[in-house]
């Protein structure tokens, strides 16, 4: 599965909306950021994340990518695939990501465009196995 | 059908008859004829050859079926030349045989016979091959009919081809030199020349068109000539200048025939080398305006000036010799006289040439912008007067003639600097010149070329005016296409990020040199446009930024004067009208100048946003939106004193206060805590926090309240959960004022109201309430002195 963000600048999207999503024993949930503030703040992000009882949450807004893991899940920003101008970030590197699914292991793949050279990544998070 | 006449040519049926007919007959005389050769009977064998010969004479026949009969008889003589060569080994002298074939009755019988030996006697060498060759192209002047003189003749040829006198053959020498060998092709193709041209004229005049199909079924039997000629080694370059082609020129302006004349011109070009014609340009090009008012000579000049383009792609050493013979001065001359003796030429016709003469100017003179310039000016100089073009060819034409340099250079700088590049564009109708402006700015994104110049900027932006702005005899807008509309002016919004210079003033210039174009767009142009204008205006700031330029005159800094653009500009958007869109501009510039450490001109944009949203945004589910932007950007701000701050934040909180549905209500006022906490730009007004939570509160309840008398049951309580996260967010980040009473307080409350009748029940609320909780046991298991803060917290 992969995530890219779609600029807000293009005419009036619908970006109250979030999405909740089952892939296999994983939960995820799609959100654009704008309307959690503080901008790009992980607590705010991680009260989100709970709210809609997501173990992924993917968000954007800030074009910058970050990927946090906590005891809850994994909070993924997964950047501007474009490297568009932000106010939030300074010198946008454009990245995307690739998540890949298997079983109770998440594995996050980052593709960063620094430089000129794409740089990988890679971020594991193994789900607990759920309570009986 | 009646047969009115000998050289009446009547229908395929009796064609096909008639033909059968004369091989049955051929057939007949060659069996008794073979007879003869196995006896070693000369004298029949003439008899009988003779005889097959004789059925050539027919009139009958039309070109293609006399094909027929002569392919058969010629297989024949292949034979009776076999036996020829025998008979001399046997005593019988060449001589003698050349004499006593000519015993025979009827003339055309007679020269075939006497090509044949003719043949073997070149071979043996007996007699020198001029003369022999001499004598033979000669005595063919007795056959005057088109048809069978001309397969005669080219029998004629066809035996003779490799016994000609060649440079470094075996027959050069005793029997003669290339020049000889030359001679004697060229009389023959004179000969045959008029022959066919003498076709024209016979038989009544309704026939024309069939008697020209015929001819031209027949024109390689005339142009195997030139081809001769080009094969043999002695022709080089002196003798094809001195002798082959004024010969053969002559006879092509003398002929006077359309036919001939354009045939035998391309066959010129096509069948010599272009080393040649490169270096006879002046005499080729010279017999041009000779021809015949109705031959086609663009189409004559275009091949040569392709086939020369192509020799200078292949051969790149040659282009020296290009400039030396002076071919580009000599072609676009006679461009114009050939379009000056047409003046009935159509348009088309005209530009085809123009831009085959382009082709020619970019492949040899690649770096003679002065060269390409010229000849568009020389297409433009005969555009004039016609306006806009309406016929799709030469439309075409004018296309590709745009098209060309484009490619050539992949640099629209270099195309920029030719002076008629626009001119002739202008001549496109509206809609062509569209697709070509589209054709321009996918040709500037496909090479990523950057234009760094304002002043260029301006002669592109006058290039793509038909798309940035209305113009008088456009249509409507309403009438295009809205996706194509979308499509064209994103192309140039994209456009903008491709006009730049690392230089700041430069770059300052470009931003307003564009947007005076871009103004001129329009309500329905200018929201596709602006933004990315602004985008790169923010770009330039942030630079500046970073560069510290904190220099500038009449007490305006460098940055302020961006940012008073930046607010023109999208001020700008009022027309549309875009309200939203503005807003959401203004608070990117609010940020950019709060990065500046500008305080009034922050706080001017954040002014702009308010006016807008109190003005121009109505709509309830917009205004959430634009009030979370509003908040959340104000969130990060750090450049302003408290008076200002106080009166924006205030301003925030009114708003999000009186939004239409309670649960935004709520929701953005608790958004608006933040704006008492900040951080980075200090605050942390704990106090504050907490009442604004606590207003959020109230609203929860009152939203409460309202679900019960309105649906008969309670609202979900997702609200109250939403809050209590809150609380814990400050409480985790050391805001004294929300104590652990305060968020136990809430977690009773919304225990009460989940068991309570009136709640409905909602599965998302109860896992966010279950995690939310899972999230305070966790905490209390945390080291750090966490656990200790949330110990006093009983679930």
């Amino acid at each position: 599965m992969s995530t890219s963000r779609k600029g807000s600048m293009m005419k009036t999207p619908d970006i109250q909306r979030r999405k909740v999503l089952t892939i296999g024993s994983f939960k995820l949930g799609i959100c654009h950021g704008h309307q959690v503030i503080p901008w790009g703040d992980l607590d705010s992000l991680d009260m989100l994340q709970r709210q809609l009882d997501v173990d992924i949450l993917i968000t954007g807004h800030t074009h910058q990518f970050k990927a946090y893991k906590h005891e809850g899940g994994v909070i993924i920003n997964p950047g501007f695939g474009t490297g568009a101008y932000s106010s939030i970030t300074y010198n946008v590197n454009p990245s995307f990501v690739l998540t890949d699914i298997d079983g109770l292991r998440l594995v996050v793949y980052v593709y960063e465009l620094i430089g000129g050279e794409v740089k990988v990544d890679k971020i594991d998070f193994k789900k607990a196995q759920p309570v009986g | 059908m009646q047969n009115s006449g000998p050289d009446d040519i009547s229908s395929t049926e009796e064609q096909e008859k008639w033909l059968a007919d004369a091989l049955a007959l051929v057939q007949h005389h060659a069996f008794y004829m073979h007879r003869a050769l196995d006896s070693c009977n000369l004298r029949d064998a003439l008899k009988y050859s003779a005889q097959m010969l004789g059925e050539l004479r027919t009139s009958k026949l039309s070109p293609q079926k006399y094909y027929e009969l002569y392919m058969k008889t010629f297989d024949e003589l292949r034979m009776l030349e076999v036996f020829f060569k025998e008979e001399t080994k046997r005593g019988c002298t060449t001589a003698h045989l050349y004499e006593l074939v000519q015993h025979a009755g009827n003339i055309l019988p007679r020269l075939y016979l006497l090509c044949t030996v003719g043949s073997v006697y070149i071979k043996s060498k007996d007699a020198p091959a001029k003369e022999v060759l001499k004598d033979l192209v000669e005595m063919c002047r007795g056959i005057q009919n088109p048809i069978r003189g001309l397969f005669l003749r080219s029998y004629l040829s066809q035996i003779s081809k490799d016994k000609l006198p060649d440079a470094a053959s075996e027959f050069e020498g005793e029997g003669g030199t290339v020049v000889d060998a030359v001679e004697f092709v060229l009389q023959n193709f004179t000969e045959m020349n008029k022959l066919w041209v003498r076709m024209q004229h016979q038989g009544p005049a309704r026939e024309k068109e069939k008697r020209e199909k015929e001819r031209s079924e027949l024109r390689d039997l005339v142009g195997k000539n030139l081809h001769l000629l080009s094969q043999l080694e002695g022709v080089d370059l002196d003798l094809y200048r001195d002798m082959v082609l004024p010969r053969v020129l002559e006879q092509v302006v003398n002929c006077k025939d359309e036919l001939a004349q354009y045939y035998l011109m391309d066959c010129i070009i096509q069948v010599f080398p272009d080393e040649y014609h490169l270096q006879t340009l002046d005499t080729l090009l010279g017999a041009c305006p000779q021809l015949q008012p109705t031959v086609d000579v663009k189409t004559i000049l275009s091949q040569l000036m392709e086939r020369l383009s192509n020799y200078a792609a292949s051969t790149p050493q040659v282009l020296a010799d290009f400039l030396q013979v002076e071919a580009f001065s000599k072609l676009s001359e006679a461009v114009v006289k050939v379009i000056e003796v047409q003046p009935d030429m159509p348009l088309v016709g005209a530009v085809s040439l123009h831009v085959a003469l382009l082709t020619f100017t970019l492949r040899v003179h690649v770096d003679r912008l002065d060269y390409v310039d010229q000849v568009l000016g020389a297409c433009v100089k005969k555009l004039e007067g016609v306006g806009k073009v309406k016929d799709n060819k030469a439309t075409k034409q004018i296309i590709a003639l745009l098209t060309a340099p484009l490619e050539k250079y992949n640099n629209i700088v270099t195309v920029l600097s030719l002076t008629n590049y626009p001119k002739v564009m202008e001549h496109l109708d509206y809609g062509t010149n569209k697709v070509m402006a589209v054709v321009i700015i996918q040709n500037i994104m496909k090479n990523g070329t950057f234009i760094m110049e304002a002043d260029k900027v301006e002669a592109l932006c006058e290039l793509l005016k038909e798309i940035i702005q209305d113009s008088d005899g456009s249509p409507a807008l309403d009438e295009l296409d809205e996706e194509d509309f979308m499509e064209e002016q994103n192309l140039v919004a994209r456009l903008v990020q491709m006009l730049t210079n690392d230089d700041n003033s430069e770059m300052f210039k470009i931003l307003q040199t564009v947007r005076k174009y871009f103004l001129k767009g329009g309500p329905k142009r200018l929201g596709y446009t602006l933004p990315s204008l602004v985008f790169s205006a923010l770009k330039l700031v942030r630079l500046l930024q970073q560069q510290d330029e904190s220099s500038g005159e009449d007490g305006v800094t460098f940055p302020q004067k961006v940012f008073q653009f930046l607010l023109q500009t999208v001020e700008a958007l009022s027309v549309v009208p875009a309200p939203e869109l503005a807003l959401r501009l203004y608070l990117q510039c609010a940020e950019a100048a709060n990065n500046c450490d500008l305080e009034p001109i922050a706080y001017e944009f954040f002014t702009q946003a308010f006016v807008l949203y109190e003005e121009e945004i109505a709509d309830s589910k917009a205004q959430v939106t634009a009030i979370h932007l509003i908040i959340g950007t104000l969130q990060r701000m750090h450049v302003f004193g408290v008076e200002n701050r106080d009166t924006l934040t205030h301003k925030a909180t009114g708003y999000s206060a009186k939004l239409l549905k309670k649960p935004d209500q709520c929701r953005a006022v608790y958004a608006c805590s933040h704006l008492f906490w900040v951080v980075d730009g200090r605050v942390q007004d704990g106090e504050r926090v907490l009442l604004c939570l606590k207003r959020a509160l109230r609203i929860a309840n009152a939203a409460q309240q309202m679900a019960s008398v309105t649906k008969g049951s309670g609202g979900t309580l997702t609200l109250f959960v939403e809050i209590l996260n809150k609380y814990l967010y400050y409480f985790e980040h050391g805001n004294q004022h929300i104590t652990n009473s305060v968020i136990q307080g809430l977690i009773e409350l919304i225990v009460t109201e989940m068991q309570s009748d009136n709640t409905t029940q909602d599965p998302m609320v109860d896992s966010f309430f279950a995690s939310t909780l899972r999230y305070i046991r966790f905490q209390k298991q945390k080291g750090d002195g966490v656990a200790e803060r949330y110990a006093s917290i009983e679930l």
